[in-house]
């Protein structure tokens, strides 16, 4: 069954359209990602879906419309999202962070969840009391998803978690990302450029380009697809 | 000795009252990037609302505590009605709006109340005694207490409740407080709601000791931008070591150097004002912007 479904969505930037007629299904449980050039329109896609931007179309939420919802009614939903760049507290601390992602949810929730994602990312559980603005750029996008977890999202929506990473610390980021879903059946929508790493945890994915949907197929299937690996792989 | 130490006990009384107005800057600046101009005047009829209200028959202490509320209500309501609407306009725009209400907020209290001064009561006893070696008078005793109670409240609202770290987070970074489900606009309008209460604190324990009048503030407003600036314009804990220290700077200066005296200390904020932004322009505490990606 899908969880989201997106039917001719369309959206962009005051007088600039940059999506045109997406139509997308993400399967409850699953990991799905979004490739595509720089510009293609992948993080404007992500934020049609949280709301944050004005967007036209159907966007179905466990199979309730959420297209007229605003970004807040839409978190309250259950849809989490890691934006690009991370948009971490930098004035907070890494506690005060992770605290923050649980405003929704009750206290109780919220102590119980700390320590189960803190045991995904036990690096952080060293740097509690730090400043999020001075954490390694590894350490600010772990933060960045287990704030979104606090959340407890049926959908976390995830913009290029890899980037500016070392690929040592992205794969492990990835694996942990795979732990999750298998833990909690916890459905996600990853956007990424280093596609790899991200077609080796996910189950299906598509490609992006100018603002619409060119390809769409299982994880194996891109990954072995000869263009994808040209221009998404870097395999010549 | 005894006087020096005095001065400095004066001085924290003052510096307390320059705090609290500096603080209400800064809460007003780091939650919406905007230096509210009109505080001062929101503040200097917040006084005028207690004169009223006693006028009608309140006592002092529920008059004020009336107008403290009211004021939040007010500085909320500012927020929703100017600040809000104006948040795409240009920084001009808002500036000059801003300005615009401080002159009519200032003719406002003039048509209302006339230009006449009118005393307003203190919150304290008259009188002093002996703390160690100097006497301290009931009234510096009680604002150093009064403002400390206030600024322990608030450390208590941001520090350790929920919706205190949804005002932080908001203010830090917008866009990811929408992102955890906290309502920005509801956060920046209880920022607001917190400036002019506190400036509405600072307008009353200053109206005693000047009078009631539309430009009663003026002579605060000043010290409390020394104060800011010198902390850091985004800075509590700077708003609040700068009110203390302009406080104690300001007493020393016009008791001990003979040519500047009680008429000229205004100076002493001027100086304070242009020596931070030549020297620290960011202030003690504030941080200048580092973005990270
Ligand atoms: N805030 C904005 N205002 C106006 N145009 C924007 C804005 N953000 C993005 N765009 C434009 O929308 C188009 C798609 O941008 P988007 O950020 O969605 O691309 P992307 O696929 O995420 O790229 P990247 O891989 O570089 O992150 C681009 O042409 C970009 O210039
Ligand atoms: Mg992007």
């Amino acid at each position: 069954m899908s969880l989201l479904g997106l039917r001719r969505m369309r959206a962009g930037y005051d007088a600039r359209s940059v999506l045109h007629d997406i139509d997308l299904d993400v399967e409850a449980g699953q990991i799905q990602v979004v490739l595509g050039a720089n510009g293609a329109g992948k993080t404007t896609l992500l934020r049609a879906i949280s709301g944050t931007i004005a967007r036209q179309g159907e966007i179905l939420f466990d199979g309730r419309r959420i297209d007229q919802l605003s970004a807040r009614k839409i978190v309250a939903a259950g849809i989490g999202h890691v934006p690009q760049g991370r948009g971490t507290f930098a004035d907070l601390t890494v506690d005060e962070n992770i605290r923050l992602g649980a405003y929704l949810r009750t206290a109780t929730e919220a102590r119980q969840d700390r320590e189960r994602w803190l045991s995904f990312f036990p690096r952080l559980r060293e740097r509690l009391p730090q400043q999020a603005g001075s954490l390694s750029g590894g350490e600010q996008q772990m933060l960045a998803i287990t704030r979104a977890l606090m959340l407890r999202p049926r959908l976390l929506l995830l913009d290029e978690p890899s980037l500016g990473l070392a690929p040592i610390i992205t794969q492990g980021l990835f694996r942990t990302l795979a732990a999750i879903r298998e833990e909690t059946g916890m459905t996600m929508l990853i956007v990424e450029q280093s596609a790899n790493l991200a077609l080796e945890v996910a189950d299906s994915g598509v490609v992006l380009e100018s603002g619409q949907i060119v390809l769409r197929d299982s994880a194996r299937n891109l990954a072995g697809n000869d263009e994808v690996r040209r221009i998404y792989l870097g395999y010549e | 000795m005894t006087l020096f130490a005095s001065q400095i006990v004066d001085g924290l009384a003052d510096g307390a009252i320059y705090a609290s107005l500096a603080l209400a800057l800064v809460f007003s600046y780091r939650s919406t990037g905007i230096v509210n101009f009109a505080q001062g005047e929101m503040a200097m009829l917040s006084a005028y609302l207690v004169w009223q209200l006693m006028a009608w028959g309140l006592p002092l202490i529920p008059a004020a505590l009336v107008s403290i509320a009211v004021s939040f209500v007010a500085g909320a309501l500012l927020y929703a009605s100017i600040v809000r609407p104006l948040s795409h306009a240009s920084l001009l725009t808002v500036v000059s709006v801003l300005i615009g209400l401080y002159l009519a907020l200032n003719s406002l209290a003039g048509f209302i109340w006339t230009y006449t001064i009118k005393p307003l009561p203190s919150l304290f006893p008259k009188g002093h005694f002996r703390l160690g070696w100097f006497n301290i008078s009931a009234e510096t005793a009680g604002i150093i207490i009064v403002v400390a109670v206030v600024l322990l409240l608030l450390y208590l609202l941001f520090e350790t409740t929920k919706i205190g770290l949804a005002m932080r987070g908001a203010a830090s970074t917008p866009d990811s407080a929408v992102l955890v489900g906290v309502s920005v606009p509801l956060m920046l309008l209880i920022g607001w709601g917190i400036a002019a209460a506190l400036g509405a604190l600072s307008g009353i324990l200053v109206a005693p000791r000047v009078f009631l009048n539309p430009t009663m503030m003026f002579g605060v407003i000043i010290y409390a931008f020394a104060a800011a600036t010198l902390g850091g314009f985004d800075s509590i804990v700077g708003a609040v070591v700068g009110g203390l220290l302009v406080g104690v700077v300001e007493n020393l200066v016009g008791t001990y150097i003979p040519w500047i005296g009680p008429d000229l200390k205004i100076i002493v904020a001027l100086v304070l004002i242009f020596g931070t932004l030549l020297i620290k322009p960011d202030g003690l505490f504030g941080r200048s912007k580092v973005v990270r990606l």
